[in-house]
């Protein structure tokens, strides 16, 4: 069933100033197969699809679809070659109607006239493959939910008639439901012979999708196969280049005593009256689907969105739910829009660090600006940022160590109850572990960590409790040694 | 490659502005001397362009604290004339003439009731934008045409004259360019520097200091470059943007005040198009209207190039209405040199070994 190969890439570099991003790639794609581009944050996987789709130039190297060579001057040129990229972050014009967006770039027909009638049934079509039969061509996109907007960009490339198709991380933010459901599509997309680069931090997903791999690593090429040949410590380790002994360290800590105390809290519509006691040096895992109410909750307990009911205490005194009050009392919170909300991207690495903590810097008002330096880059050793200087913008450091800067500023702030919102979502494998061991060591000093996550095998494996949230309400709360992967989905979805 | 390098070290540094200004004084300043006068670089010359890039510069120090912010303020301009027309109607109505006892008693009472009437007007448009979430460009289209309006019904829809007996010396000597040097304060140290651009430094420097050097400036740049992290933090958002733009509003009475001392009336019509120069001098010094950057310096070189730009072309007698395109023309290349510089397409990768681009 597996054709002849669609796109080839061969030798591509790409360098950005000193940096070389691609140190000549090769990638061959066949018609009817998934391959997964597997690497690190910083591997070049982004560079590479972002000259697949355009939006970059190589410096050398040749790409070709079919017998053509492939040079796209930008997204439109992709776009006719038959390539069609879909991103972690979605790209559909919110308030257009499904229609639209859809043709949203489409050869016009009848001489740059859109004529809407004249396309629908390919519209139409398109939507049925992707499982969205029952939408309506002219209803709005912004008010379809996360998954079924996944679906529609799909949707767009089938109408754009894509022979490949490119996805970028498109589970990050789907529900686990949903997410059978893309990969029930992609089969299909396989079917009719296109071929599929998926992207994915999940290795188990990769396996369940994709037929053969290749991973990145500094810009090189460091292994290819089938899927099947090869086992999940082999991938890591072509991925970090060294023998990842333990993808989720632990660090023995011993939970105290309640402290704090979470009760009947209630906000708009989420969450319903949740209680919880959280306990010193405690990992308390907060699982569910995604839209279950869990962000909601953390939110809440942190004073950023509002509570009709309820109360949060500690030690005992009752805290006023504004979020100076909280941050007071000794909350962090680390958000999981890193990028619009968690930091301020064009602001220094310093700056960030400090924001929530600033008045240890000043006296009489004037703020200590050597002192303030200094603390900083104390803790960003200690969370190892790797970075230039400590004045550099956050915007230019990846992912990873962004969240790093994230998680160093709650250490700066010397919050307590450390609320955090999925903090290793898009970030790597390696990093993802140093996050692991992070958060055991700090609750081996006694802080509490409220950790939200959409991946249970994290959740399972670095937490002391899990509670499982559905539709705002706190469901259940056992030790993580009476939870398996099943129990809490079967709880998350009823 | 060394001339790469030379270009790539100019491009970058903040100084960029200042490059632009001498390059600008350069250029007009070879022409005036080909083609003209040769009065351009001339003392008398040179101080009638610091004390008109003073009373751009003034406002513009508090918009560039609400650009930094995120901000923007087009009643800037009505509310400058508004302050201007408040203190001429004090001294026209003023019941003892200059040198009468009680006369410093109205001139306290003309000074403060101008700054408060700058203030509330800051106090309006940062309240409003941060009650009703209304979009600063919004608010304060709404307040521009208000405080015109009030400033009409001030001025009984005319242009207020006070007697010249009836206003203080200092105030009339406040943007002074003539060569008679009793007239500037100097303290001894400059030679006949305009005392609205002694002002103007004394300021500046007070603001580059609470930017940089305290907390309040900070949470400033921290709410422009993203608010929702700022409120994460626990920075206090509504207080922090009420301050800003009732700031902003002292800045604004104090340019209504040099405005008056300059033209020796008030016309509250005047003010109209008098903010798109203060924003146009904050975006040449590299303020960014997406907020989380600019710099006092860079405001002050914007005023200063486009005073530069508008005393040449008088110089060289080219037509008002060529002045305008030039100043308009200037202003769209210094945006996109700044872009070039913070952005960096793709295309200019090659022209320059930029800075590294994360992956």
């Amino acid at each position: 069933m597996r054709g002849q190969p669609i796109l080839e890439v061969n030798r591509i570099c790409k360098a950005f100033g000193p940096t070389k991003a691609l140190r000549g790639v090769d990638l061959k794609v066949r018609a009817g197969e998934v391959l997964a581009l597997i690497g690190e944050n910083g591997a070049g996987k982004s560079t590479l699809l972002k000259i697949l789709s355009g939006a970059h130039r190589a410096d050398s190297g040749q790409m070709s679809i079919g017998d053509r060579p492939f040079r796209p001057a930008g997204p439109s040129d992709t776009r006719q070659s038959g390539v069609a990229m879909i991103y972690q972050e979605l790209n559909l014009a919110p308030e257009l109607s499904v229609e639209d967006n859809l043709l949203l770039g489409a050869r016009g027909s009848g001489g740059g006239l859109l004529i809407r009638k004249r396309q629908r049934p390919k519209v139409r079509e398109a939507l049925e493959t992707v499982g969205l039969g029952g939408l309506s061509p002219t209803a709005i996109v912004g008010e379809q939910s996360i998954a079924t907007q996944q679906m529609i960009e799909i949707a767009r490339a089938l109408v754009a008639e894509a022979r490949i198709i490119l996805l970028d991380e498109p589970t990050s933010s789907l529900p686990q439901k949903d997410v059978a459901r893309l990969f029930s599509i992609i089969n299909d997309l396989k079917e009719r012979q296109i071929g599929m680069v998926y992207i994915s931090h999940f290795l188990e997903e990769v396996r369940e999708v994709a037929d053969r791999y290749a991973v990145l690593r500094d810009g090189e090429n460091v292994g290819e196969g089938k899927m099947e040949d090869a086992d999940d410590d082999t991938i890591v380790s072509l991925m970090v280049g060294r023998d990842v002994k333990n993808l989720f360290p632990t660090v023995p800590h011993s939970p105290g005593e309640p402290w704090v105390r979470v009760q009947e809290l209630t906000g708009f519509p989420y969450p319903k009256k949740v209680n919880i006691e959280l306990r010193r040096g405690e990992i308390f895992g907060i699982a569910g689907l995604v839209g279950a109410g869990r962000t909601e909750l953390i939110r809440t307990v942190f004073g950023l969105d509002h509570s009709s009911a309820g109360s949060v205490s500690v030690n005992g005194k009752l805290i006023p739910s504004t979020i100076r009050e909280r941050l007071k009392a000794g909350f962090g919170f680390i958000s999981e829009d890193r990028k619009n909300e968690g930091l301020a991207q064009d602001l220094s690495i310093i700056d960030n660090l400090t924001l929530s903590r600033l008045g240890d810097y000043t006296t009489m008002g004037v703020l200590n600006l050597n002192r303030r330096k200094q603390a900083a880059e104390k803790l960003l050793k200690r969370v190892q940022v790797k970075c230039k200087a400590s004045d550099q913008a956050v915007s230019e450091l990846s992912g990873g160590n962004q969240q790093k800067v994230a998680i160093a500023r709650i250490l700066h702030q010397q919050a307590d109850i450390l609320l955090m919102d999925e903090p290793t979502k898009g970030i790597d494998v390696g990093t993802k572990a140093e996050v692991y061991q992070m958060l055991g060591e700090l609750a081996a000093t006694g802080k509490t960590i409220v950790f939200v996550s959409s991946y249970l095998p994290e959740l399972l494996a670095v937490c002391d409790r899990i509670g499982v949230m559905s539709r705002g309400e706190l469901r259940d709360v056992r030790d993580t040694v009476d939870w398996t992967e099943e129990e809490v989905m079967r709880v998350a979805i009823v | 490659m060394n001339f790469r390098r030379i270009l790539k070290a100019i491009f970058q540094s903040q100084l960029g502005p200042i490059f632009a200004l001498a390059f600008i004084l350069m250029l007009f300043a070879v022409a005036d001397q080909r083609w003209s006068s040769g009065n351009y670089l001339s003392p008398r010359n040179f101080r009638v362009m610091m004390n008109s890039a003073a009373l751009i510069a003034v406002p513009a120090l508090g918009m560039t604290m609400i650009i930094i912010a995120a901000g923007i303020d087009l009643s800037a301009g009505t509310a400058l004339t508004l302050c201007g027309t408040v203190l001429a109607t004090q001294f026209k109505y003023a019941a003892v003439a200059a040198g009468e006892p009680g006369f410093a008693w109205v001139v306290i009472q003309a000074v403060c009731l101008t700054l408060l009437t700058g203030s509330l007007c800051g106090l309006v448009n940062g309240g409003l934008i941060s009650l009703t979430k209304v979009v600063p460009f919004i608010v304060t289209l709404g307040t521009m045409t208000i405080f015109l309006g009030v400033g009409q019904i001030i001025s009984k829809e005319s242009t207020v004259y006070a007697d010249e007996k009836n206003i203080p010396e200092w105030l009339s000597d406040f943007c002074y360019t003539g060569s008679n040097s009793e007239r500037y304060l100097n303290f001894g140290i400059f030679p006949n520097v305009p005392n609205s651009v002694l002002l103007t430094l004394i300021l500046a420097f007070a603001v580059v200091l609470l930017l940089r050097y305290t907390v309040f400036g900070r949470n400033v740049f921290a709410i422009g470059s993203s608010e929702s992290t700022a409120r994460l933090c626990g920075v206090n958002v509504p207080f922090t943007i009420i301050a800003v733009y009732t700031l902003a509003g002292v800045f604004v009475a104090l340019g209504g005040l040099m405005y008056y001392a300059n033209v020796k009336n008030g016309n509250p019509s005047d003010g109209m198009g008098k903010e798109l120069e203060i924003i146009a001098a904050v975006v040449l010094g590299g303020g960014s209207l997406s907020g989380g950057r600019g710099s006092i310096l860079g405001t002050l070189m914007g005023a200063l190039i486009i005073t530069a730009i508008r005393s040449g072309c008088a110089q060289l007698s080219i037509l008002n209405t060529y002045t305008h395109i030039i100043i308009g023309g200037i202003i769209i290349v210094a945006v996109i040199v700044d872009q070039l510089r913070h952005g960096s397409p793709e295309w200019f990768f090659r022209l320059l070994p930029a800075k590294t681009a994360e992956n």
